[in-house]
């Protein structure tokens, strides 16, 4: 890993003990999460025991000590989108990614969490797919948008195509209905 | 200076598709050579959340609502080069249907009193000179060159101003602390760690009008004699973070901060300091432990944050939004911002009105309107065919107020009253298809999840409290649990160190004073009425008001409803998630919620009552197969 980025971001703040957080947050973003050898070495140069920097480390929700995946998928679980059904959408990508909220994919492609308030209560349910906000998203939707991540980046047919049959769609919600049945709104 | 154009357009709402849409809107622009007279403006949130991306168009005042990028060339030829308005993109009131045209006549800004957010969505955040078009540091100057420090504490004293972040302890004693406090350097702080879920007032204003709460923090700091001031951001916020910092920038390059401000010989400078994600640290002295660099744990307060604050100097530490009042009031004068309000809550709160209600959004009101009003005549009432249960404000510190109390005026006092708080502006509305036992449980897990773990009863009581909650949600509750559950409650608002430990038993103690009996039917009866607990619930759907309109069997993300046309249809209970698409889309109430126990799941997925033999089975050839 690159330490030398360590040490620029450690000198852009100044070896304070007060930025440690700033430091911290911004190795979060250069590396997706916190190197335990960039942690050793912002104890080192902001004179402060290691068991501090790890005791920020885990204390704030924004860090990470194992790296996330290639594609980050934040469910948001805040009030407002618990109401209208952010555990339901959680709960399906889990099942889509087959891995727990908070993990990451066995091939590092994803990594997917439930997090507490987007600030983005009036588009609820809501989740954010590489800073990418979705709002008023169904579970139906989101795993669509997981699925166009996941496959391998070919030129994109104009006309959606019937699926490859390599590819099982198994719980891909195919709808039919006769709408001529269905009552006028 | 800025040039002179002919017309602005006004781009809100920061979510979404907007990017794409401005793109859009200045390509259009350019390729009519329309760039010299015409603008485009990326402004902050302008509340209407619910038809966003809106588009207002000045001098004229046409609004447009939900604007998509392929409306651009239509929205261009017609507004911006002949005049006329596009009826096509007009907000429809639901009632009605009528057309809305111009951005004053909305009524969900009709009822709305709008002096914190009175920029946002209006100027361009991201520009000085449109803060100071509009009288931006217009306060600043009269303070520094009229006003002695005890007269500015004086008129925020006078004015009632009470403090945004929750508590709504006085703005002006607390200066006046600060002030008197002994110490030569002394520390403003600006509490922008908003953690609450389902608020966003502060990052609203944070993104949309960045240089009010910078112009709050200078008064503040000239009048309680401070130097350095700080603004805490939540790192979730990146945008709020950017815009701040581009204001700090422009200050310092208008002599609006730094050495010597105004030639008055007063001195302050401002730091962005990024949260990084802890809801315990938009509590006062975990914040300012949180800015010295340690661990977000909060201390005992035998000694006020005003005498010994952060690195134990005098600290003043208020909410962005209390700070963004600041000029207002001293612009106008204490008198004019007592006359708004009730008689012990002065002026105006932002909210954040969401969950079920037609128009969620970003909302100002004047002090003591009453919550039935704010939900119905700005939030538009409960979504078609739902009824409103309660409101939930304070966040995971506050209660549920129920649809029968909606009356109660919103100040600090009533709400305390009624079991809930102020808190920092989250209004989320309940209806009837969320479960109480489940949005305490909610909380719970939250405030679980939150607790730094200095103290034994915030830490194991939530924990204890919370698996109560879980196991009547799950249906694995004993007689007993609810009286334990009050016991415990107690024993943790009493026994917990700071704030957060304090009020974590409100959400569990208002639910149960008000819906006592949804908590009993949960033990008892595992059932919840409301279909949110999944683990108690069955959707079946009733032969005889079924008609047959394939309406849920479109909706369900299982395919697991099937059935002949106009035949009634039928559940398979056994790939049901619960998820309730089918009962909410149902126009006939024709699918009932059942407790769990009263379905059966044997045979081919019956429908728990009828005959589960005249089910067609998946495999069999059906209507429901009809795929394409």
């Amino acid at each position: 890993m690159n330490l030398e980025r360590v040490e620029q971001i450690i000198e852009t703040y100044g070896r304070d003990r007060m930025n440690s957080l700033p430091i911290l947050e911004d190795i979060q973003r250069e590396f997706n999460y916190l190197p335990r050898q960039a942690l050793e070495l912002v104890a080192k140069r902001l004179g402060m025991p290691q068991g501090h920097v790890y005791q920020l480390a885990t204390f704030f929700k924004a860090f990470t000590l194992s790296p996330k995946g290639e594609h980050q998928c934040k469910v948001c679980l805040g009030t407002a989108c618990h109401v209208k059904g952010g555990a339901l959408i959680l709960e399906t990508l889990e099942k889509e990614l087959k891995v727990k909220a908070g993990a990451t994919t066995a091939d590092g492609k994803f990594s997917i969490e439930g997090v507490r308030c987007l600030g983005a209560c009036a588009l609820a349910p809501i989740i954010v797919i590489d800073n990418q906000p979705l709002g008023q998203i169904t579970a139906d939707a989101a795993v669509q948008k997981i699925r166009e991540l996941a496959a391998p980046k070919t030129a994109p047919s104009p006309a959606p195509a019937p699926a490859p049959a390599s590819k099982p769609a198994a719980a891909v919600p195919k709808r039919g209905v006769d709408m001529s049945a269905v009552p006028p709104r | 200076m800025a040039d002179l154009h002919r017309a602005d357009v006004l781009v809100s709402c920061r979510h979404g598709r907007t990017p794409e849409l401005v793109t859009a809107l200045r390509d259009e622009i350019e390729r009519r050579g329309l760039a010299e007279e015409i603008r485009v403006v990326e402004t902050g949130c302008s509340g209407f959340c619910s038809v966003g991306p809106v588009i207002t168009v000045r001098p004229e005042g046409h609004f447009y609502a939900s604007v998509q990028p392929a409306d651009v060339p239509e929205l261009v030829e017609e507004t911006l080069v002949k005049g006329r308005f596009v009826q096509r993109l007009a907000y429809k009131e639901a009632a009605g249907r009528k057309a809305i045209t111009r951005y004053e006549d909305l009524p969900f800004y009709a009822k709305q009193m709008r002096i914190v957010l009175r920029n946002c969505g209006m100027i361009d955040p991201r520009s000085i000179d449109e803060y100071i078009a509009v009288g931006g540091y217009e306060a600043l100057g009269k303070v520094l060159t009229s006003m002695t420090p005890d007269e500015v504490i004086a008129e925020i004293k006078k004015s009632g101003l009470r403090g945004r972040g929750g508590a709504g302890f006085h703005a002006g004693r607390k200066w006046e602390a600060t002030r008197r406090a002994k110490g030569d350097i002394k520390y403003v702080i600006a509490n922008g760690d908003e953690g609450d879920p389902g608020a966003f007032m502060d990052r609203a204003l944070m993104e949309g009008d960045p240089h009010a709460i910078i112009e709050g923090m200078i008064i503040a700091s000239y009048a309680v004699g401070s130097h350095q001031g700080y603004i805490y951001v939540r790192d979730e916020y990146p945008l709020a973070v950017e815009n701040l910092t581009l204001a700090i920038q422009a200050a310092r390059e208008y002599g609006l901060l730094g050495e010597d401000i105004l030639g008055s010989g007063h001195s302050f400078d401002i730091r962005i300091v990024r949260g990084a994600g802890a809801f315990v640290c938009g509590e006062s002295s975990a914040l300012m432990q949180s800015l010295e660099g340690k661990v977000g744990e909060p201390r005992a307060k035998h000694v006020h944050a005003t005498d010994r604050g952060l690195f134990d100097r005098p600290s003043c530490l208020n909410n962005v939004e209390t700070l963004a009042n600041v000029p207002q009031i001293i612009l106008n004068g204490a008198d004019w911002f007592a006359s708004i309000g009730t008689e012990r809550s002065k002026g105006t709160k932002a909210f954040c009105l969401v969950g079920k209600v037609r128009n969620p959004g970003l909302i100002e009101v004047p002090m003591g309107m009453t919550l039935k009003q704010i939900v119905n005549d700005i939030g538009g009432g409960p979504p078609k065919f739902r009824k409103v249960k309660a409101v939930q404000t304070g966040g995971p510190s506050g209660g549920c107020i129920p649809a029968s109390m909606l009356d109660i005026p919103v100040d600090y006092e009533s709400l305390t009253e009624a079991g809930s708080m102020m808190g920092s502006g989250g209004m989320i509305v309940l209806d009837d298809r969320t479960c109480m036992v489940d949005i305490s449980r909610y909380f719970l897990e939250f405030l679980k999840e939150e607790s730094c773990g200095k103290c034994a009863p915030c830490r194991e009581g939530i924990k204890r409290m919370l698996e109560i909650l879980v196991a009547m949600t799950n249906g694995t509750a004993k007689a007993g649990d609810l009286e334990r559950l009050e016991t415990l409650a107690k024993t943790v608002q009493t026994a917990s160190l700071c704030g957060l430990g304090k009020s974590a038993p409100n959400p569990v103690l208002s639910t149960i004073r008000y819906f006592r009996e949804e908590y009993e039917q949960h033990i008892k009866d595992g059932y919840c009425a409301s279909g949110a607990c999944r683990e108690l619930t069955a959707y079946v759907i009733v032969d005889e008001k079924c008609k047959g309109c394939g309406l849920c069997i479109k909706v369900c993300p299982q395919e697991g409803i099937s059935g002949e046309q106009k035949q009634p249809h039928y559940i398979d209970q056994a790939v049901c998630i619960k998820c309730g698409a089918c009962y909410d889309v149902c126009r006939l109430d024709a699918i009932k919620i059942v407790p769990k126990a009263a379905v059966s799941l044997g045979g081919n997925g019956g429908n728990g009552h009828g005959t589960p033999a005249a089910t067609p089975a998946k495999d069999k050839p059906g209507a429901a197969k009809g795929k394409a």
